[in-house]
């Protein structure tokens, strides 16, 4: 294991040098290579030292407690931002509700699509700005944050402006209406992509938004309501208010919301699921998961193991499709485990700015406490726990990529969602009882499979209860593929055609 | 302590052989464990048949996910202290190539002295690892390099490696490609690059591959018992998959090769990193197998810094930092050199300078 630590203090300029050494073996003959930090620029982020609501076009004081946003790698005070209490709900909803009734839902889909086009390419103009704003803000590795989550966000941003004046060959019917105000509640995992899995469709398809980014990762959705200022959209088309749990309850409990959209946890879910129950609200919620990853003996199996690797170190283990459980045929178990570890040695742990740290801060202290827990609880369980001998930084909350070998179904920790660096490794003998296992969990967001056998793959996904099931691979996201979950993962889909579902009164 | 390790012997492969115990090798270098793992690669080779059964059991490389792992492999970013480690290295371990029609022994001779002495203007800069040409030019490349002295602080004298063996097609008859790796090394060549018949490999005569490895290795041997160091050219260009790289790099090292190489640099595409990504994790795996280490050459199409340094980050991730040696490692290239020379000056003087001031040859 190699960790990158560096403290950063200040928003405004010193960045401590970070410093990375190399645990373990070096080699005698060549020389240890390395790796110098590389760290990003934080020039290019401008953090205002605090924040108001979105609403109407305009930044507005809350009328809530503001609260703190916090780096997760050092713990550093980023800014303070507004809370919005029912009131400035209220006002946020009154104020999609107009733009929705006298500009947007008026509007041809043609002239939707040039704003949604130039949203997506000022989001590509200021990509490395969000990247950076991400990392400091989440705590993810730069190269995620500038790899993945702003490309893919801008790509949505451009799938969905390509739909906007399609909406008749979408297959909801000839004419196809929006729903009106949408209310939008994100997680912290993905702040700026899960936003633009929400936001672009909602406005392809006529509808307007309020939106709530999570209490902990605030920021570039801030960044974003200046993004929509910067392409001129209607005041009020989109509208952002930052604040907890009570303002999320405020808004998805709105009367006057005709759409909530969620993604989160799957307790979290269900009380919304209770709380719109009889009303007119259209929701789509997208929960929790404890994905199998199934290794078949006859696997690339160098492959394999990177699949492995992203499938549940991927964003700290912080995805709700993660491969959190690594069902691996009894035969090869011993030969994959090894080469996993291995592997993971080579993982560099720390400063998310880092231009070559892959695996980067736990989100915040109550997650780093919540995946303590449970694997400790996975120990006291008998489970074979391991992690590679593993620097971590002093200041900030970090977890070490850890795996536990020996878990079985019975289990907590191959059961309950951990949503942290934290693998579960099963066994299994047959395709049949891979199945089972896979599907023996409330949860079916997402599933992996590695065999070199097409028509086994064919088979498997078709027994498979997951919404998403990849082969030899794990962890792709494309604008045109929609995603989504069975069971307690959650209803509705987001992405591609069938994504445009949930925003249309179909 | 006993661990199982990885076996080629995976899945369908078992059912053709009778059971080994090398699925459950010691994995130690004890007498038992290296002793069971050469029997059961004794027995991969005993005929067409079972060396065929042997490749075929390989786990299979899966396309996307190797270039996909090379290609974040390609995306660290080496800076500063990083960096100018990075570029002595490979400066040492570059194999100065020229395998042209119109090479001379002038031309030759330029190309040794460039080898010794990389960057006349700086004598810290260290030599590179060998020079590498044609058999008919081992003499004027011996004879300019044979009374150099190693460039001191300790650097090895620089290497004289022939390509051999009808390079760069290969088609000849055996006899031939005997001979004319015998005067190669009668010549002095240190090394011998050869190629592989890749007719014979992609037509599946496995064994006719091993038996002209096998046979090569032996024609390296020098009268005083050492032997020249084999490097073993697959022409990954021509084989097209990445099952058959690993096939090729598994048969080359049962083989005895010292080395594994990409390309001849005549073929295109030449060495690229996921090709040489499958050929580090099989000299891995052969390592945690046998306790052998064979090193790796990709040649042909590396021409800058920035790419020389995207094959060492690999180099150190995937087979492991023993393998960042010129020993273990090499890079063959004409062009590589003098863009390495221009960063070192760019390090160390906070300039860059332009092509003019490095020599040409």
């Amino acid at each position: 294991m190699v960790s990158t630590s560096s403290t950063t203090a200040g928003t405004s300029s010193t960045t401590a040098g970070a410093s990375s050494t190399t645990a373990g073996a070096s080699s005698a003959t060549g020389g240890p290579f390395t790796y110098a930090p590389a760290p990003e620029s934080r020039s290019v982020v401008d953090i205002r030292s605090s924040y108001g609501l979105f609403v109407n076009g305009e930044f507005t004081e809350g009328h809530g407690k503001a609260f703190k946003t916090i780096s997760p790698a050092t713990e550093e005070v980023l800014a303070e931002v507004a809370e919005a209490d029912e009131a400035d709900v209220d006002a946020a909803i009154r104020s999609a509700r107009r733009a929705y009734t006298r500009v947007w839902s008026r509007m041809s889909g043609a002239e939707r699509a040039k704003y949604l086009f130039r949203i997506a390419r000022i989001i590509q103009e200021r990509s490395r700005e969000l990247a950076v704003l991400e990392s400091i803000d989440n705590g993810k590795p730069i190269k995620e944050s500038r790899d993945v989550d702003i490309p893919t966000a801008a790509a949505h941003f451009f799938y969905y402006a390509g739909w906007a004046d399609k909406l008749e060959h979408a297959g909801y019917g000839a004419d196809p209406q929006p729903l009106g105000v949408a209310a939008q509640v994100i997680p912290w995992n993905f702040p700026f992509l899960m936003l633009a899995w929400k936001i672009a469709p909602a406005l392809a398809c006529g509808n307007t938004v309020v939106l709530k980014p999570a209490e902990t990762t605030p920021l570039t959705a801030l960044l974003f309501a200046e993004i929509c200022q910067q392409a001129d959209l209607p005041p009020g088309v989109v509208n952002i208010i930052t604040g907890a749990g009570e303002t999320g309850r405020a808004l998805v409990g709105h009367p006057d919301a005709d759409k909530v959209a969620f993604t989160g946890s799957t307790d979290v879910g269900r009380a919304i699921a209770k709380s719109v129950a009889g009303s007119r609200k259209k929701v789509t919620l997208e929960l929790g998961g404890k994905a199998a990853n199934i290794v078949f003996d006859d696997a690339p199996v160098d492959q394999a193991v990177e699949g492995i690797v992203n499938g549940i170190f991927f964003n700290q283990g912080h995805v709700c499709c993660a491969g959190s459980r690594l069902l691996v045929q009894e035969s090869v178990a011993d030969e994959v485990v090894e080469r996993l570890k291995r592997r993971m040695a080579t993982l560099r742990v720390g400063d998310p700015l880092d231009k070559n740290t892959d695996v980067g801060a736990i989100n915040s202290a109550e997650q780093l406490a919540k995946i303590r827990e449970l694997s400790e609880i996975g120990e006291s369980e008998g489970a074979g726990r391991w992690s590679p001998p593993c620097e971590l930084p002093d200041h900030g909350f970090w977890f070490a990529p850890t795996i536990f070998t020996g878990v079985s179904q019975a289990h907590r920790i191959a059961r309950e969602e951990i949503f942290g660096p934290v693998l579960s490794i099963l066994t299994f003998r047959t395709p049949k009882e891979a199945v089972e296992k896979a599907n023996n969990t409330p949860y079916g967001l997402s599933a992996g499979i590695w065999t070199d056998k097409g028509s086994r793959i064919l088979w498997m996904a078709d027994q498979l209860r997951a919404g998403v099931v990849w082969a030899n691979t794990f962890n792709r996201f494309d604008p045109a593929s929609p995603f989504g979950g069975y069971k307690e993962s959650g209803y509705g889909r987001e992405g591609g055609r069938h994504g445009l579902e949930g925003y249309l009164a179909v | 302590m006993t661990r199982r390790i990885w076996s080629p012997y995976v899945s369908h492969a078992a059912l053709y052989l009778p059971r080994l115990p090398i699925v459950t090798i010691l994995n130690s270098p004890t007498a038992a464990g290296t002793s069971s793992a050469a029997s059961v690669l004794a027995d991969a080779t005993s005929s067409d048949a079972s060396l065929r059964r042997f490749l075929h059991g390989l786990p299979g490389v899966d396309q996307v996910g190797a270039e996909g792992r090379a290609a974040g492999l390609g995306a660290r970013s080496i800076k500063t202290t990083a960096k100018a480690y990075a570029i002595d290295l490979a400066i040492r371990m570059v194999d100065l190539t020229t395998l042209e029609g119109n090479d001379t022994p002038g031309k030759v001779r330029a190309l040794c002295s460039k080898a010794v002495h990389p960057d006349p203007a700086d004598p810290s800069c260290p030599s590179a690892a060998a020079v590498c040409v044609y058999p008919d030019m081992v003499p004027f490349a011996a004879e300019a390099l044979g009374t150099s002295p190693s460039t001191g602080s300790g650097q090895a004298a620089v290497h004289i490696a022939a390509v051999a063996t009808a390079f760069p097609s290969g088609r000849a008859a055996m006899d031939i490609k005997l001979a004319d790796t015998r005067h190669a090394v009668d010549a002095g060549a240190h090394e011998i690059d050869m190629v592989i018949d890749r007719g014979a490999f992609l037509s599946g005569r496995y064994l006719e591959v091993y038996d002209e490895i096998v046979q090569v290795k032996e024609a390296c041997a020098r009268p005083d018992g050492q032997s020249a160091h084999l490097k073993v050219i697959f022409e990954t260009g021509e084989l097209q998959t990445y099952d058959n790289v690993r096939r090729a790099s598994w048969l080359a090292m049962l083989a005895g090769a010292d080395f594994i190489k990409t390309s001849t640099g005549k073929i295109q595409p030449a060495a690229t990193l996921p090709v040489t990504l499958v050929m580090l994790e099989a000299v891995r795996d052969f390592r945690e197998l046998t306790g052998a280490m064979i090193g790796v050459k990709p040649a042909g199409g590396i021409r800058t810094s920035k790419d020389a340094i995207k094959y060492l980050v690999m180099v150190n991730e995937v087979a492991g930092p023993d393998w960042l040696d010129p020993e273990k490692f090499r890079f063959g290239a004409s062009t590589l050199l003098n863009d390495l020379l221009m960063q070192r000056t760019k390090i160390q003087t906070g300039r860059y300078s332009g092509p003019d001031y490095f020599t040409l040859d």
